[in-house]
């Protein structure tokens, strides 16, 4: 995706005088509306009570810690249980021909793009009070076990959402692989297991990367599943809105937002530094 | 979408072992996990009373209800979402042609500045937004102030899309030979630039519409009650009114947003 035109022929000088008028429409919009706003916000967020300390608060008070962990934790198991099961489903993919693989292949994906509340609903049907799991564990053990409105169905419901993209990813890298090197490695004696960690997963390596970045970005940003599920998922986008909204604490909301958007900007800038990959949608 | 592997007969040999067994049944399962809870709430959305099931009967009330209801929304999402391309549409392919032609160490700081507000939470935007421009009252009132959030979060995915096309033909050369034939600048931008760029363009602009249509995070803190999208209405249902009302509404969406899915990936399919 990140081809770059580095090989622009000689003949035709670069940056003609249409260039920079050709940006200037876009860098108009993105500076009026987006970074002198966050200029603005940086500025609310030492404007509190607490002063610029508010940022500090947001790293230190055990209230707002607490909440960071459990995001960073919640993020960092979605990314590892996804990166196991598209790695395992995406390789089978690529390997095997069969007839309605590609249907398979578009169930997968088609919930590629499906916004954070949606994905949220889409829980509570499975693990909700009248969900499909609580019905099933009803009649099987006469004891409803509704999971989704809590920080299990928030887990479930990223896992929803990124497995489609995480797929999508390791197909596209294990394309590329060659199957003749881990049939190598089979007849030099190495079992199923010793192949999968020795051969594929360092030769995907730079596509788990970058797609586990994407993913644990998103899950520590994303706000509508939580919004959807519950509002008391002790998760920092939650923090942030209730902080917003019910507290009114405006300064306290935008320390936690920068905190929040330097961890998530650092992963997805580690992943387009891996890969190239194309921009993930917080969802 | 994907080719075939260059030598079929080496993956026969040991395939079919339990590994391939543990593989597929791990497959299945992941399908069976994205694709249920779709299929449960088409159901709900056209049974009378999901809870007593099918043999209550199917039914389009609530699907008529979540119209009559939330219509405005609906409407207020598909023009904030055509708005939004036509915007990126105005500046974001100008900007994606303009950051191709000058590939130095600025523009790549460019490119990588348009994709902060993708990278940064809908929230912190949002909140930006508000504290920057909430206090002008009229405007903190209109759909447009829905609309610049949905143009910010959406412009860098018009702008990759464009760019990662441009990149991989050689527009440069296409352009210089027909301005060796004496083509003006306009000239070459729509005989030239534009229809080589044309799938960047249409699969850019399939995935701005798909996003806005979606867009959730920044709209729900942007929105006013007068200027409800269909995402935010989408909660409302969610967390207010039954099951049954709430998969209605999520079939309605599902209409709007799976054939643009399936566009998407044809598309992409296509470039490859």
């Amino acid at each position: 995706m990140r081809a770059r035109a580095n090989s622009i022929p000689a003949r035709i000088p670069p940056g003609w005088v249409e260039s920079p008028l050709l940006l200037l429409p876009a860098a108009v919009v993105f500076c009026a509306f987006f970074l002198f706003p966050m200029g603005r916000l940086a500025l609310i967020g030492g404007s509190g009570p607490l002063g610029w300390g508010a940022y500090g608060a947001a790293l230190s008070d055990p209230r707002y810690l607490a909440s960071l962990a459990s995001t960073i934790l919640l993020a960092a198991a979605t990314t590892l249980v996804t990166l196991i099961v598209s790695t395992v489903s995406g390789v089978f993919l690529t390997r095997h021909r069969f007839s309605g693989r590609s249907l398979v292949v578009s169930m997968l994906t088609l919930p590629l793009a499906f916004p954070g509340v949606v994905i949220g609903f889409m829980v509570i049907m499975l693990g909700g009070r009248q969900g499909l799991i609580p019905s099933m564990t009803d009649a099987l053990f006469g004891e409803r076990w509704v999971f989704a409105y809590s920080m299990t169905g928030l887990f479930i419901g990223y896992l929803y959402f990124s497995i489609p993209r995480t797929i999508l990813t390791i197909m596209a890298s294990a394309e590329k692989l060659d199957p003749r090197i881990e049939e190598a490695a089979r007849s030099l004696g190495a079992g199923p297991m010793r192949v999968a960690l020795d051969v594929i997963v360092p030769a995907l390596k730079p596509a788990l990367v970058a797609a586990g970045a994407i993913c644990f970005a998103t899950a520590m940003g994303a706000f509508g599943t939580a919004f959807t599920l519950a509002t008391r998922i002790n998760v920092l986008p939650m923090v942030i809105y209730t902080e917003f909204t019910l507290q009114a604490n405006i300064a306290m909301a935008a320390a936690l937002s920068f905190v929040l958007g330097a961890i998530t900007w650092a992963a997805l800038a580690l992943a387009r530094s891996v890969s190239g990959t194309s921009v993930a949608a917080a969802g | 979408m994907t080719q075939e592997p260059a030598d079929r007969s080496i993956q026969r040999g040991p395939g079919r072992g339990i590994t391939f067994w543990l593989q597929l049944l791990i497959t299945v399962l992941l399908c069976v996990f994205l694709i249920l809870p779709v299929m449960m709430s088409l159901l709900a959305g056209f049974t009378a009373n999901y809870l007593e099931g099918w043999s209550s009967g199917l039914t389009t009330a609530w699907l008529i209800k979540v119209l009559a209801e939330y219509h405005a929304s609906i409407a207020l999402s598909l023009q904030v979402a055509f708005a939004c391309l036509a915007c990126n549409l105005l500046i974001g392919v100008p900007a994606a042609y303009a950051l191709f032609r000058s590939p130095s160490r600025a523009s790549r700081v460019i490119e990588e500045l348009l994709v902060m507000p993708v990278a940064v939470p809908g929230l912190a935007t949002a909140l930006a937004l508000i504290v920057t421009f909430g206090g002008w009252g009229e405007w903190r009132q209109s759909w447009l102030f829905i609309l610049i959030g949905h143009v910010l979060f959406t412009l860098p995915f018009m702008v990759r899309s464009v760019l990662a096309v441009m990149s991989s033909i050689d527009l440069a050369a296409l352009e210089e030979a027909a301005r060796s034939l004496g083509a003006n600048f306009w000239q070459r931008m729509v005989y030239v630039v534009l229809p080589n760029s044309a799938g960047g363009i249409v699969a850019g602009s399939l995935m701005v519409v798909t996003l806005s249509l979606g867009e959730f995070n920044m709209t729900l803190l942007l929105h006013t009650p007068l200027t409800k999208t269909l995402p935010v209405g989408l909660a409302d249902a969610y967390a207010s009114l039954r099951l049954e009302v709430g998969s209605a509404y999520t079939v309605i969406f599902f209409v709007l947003i799976v054939p643009l899915l399936i566009a998407l990936q044809r598309v992409n399919g296509r470039s490859r």
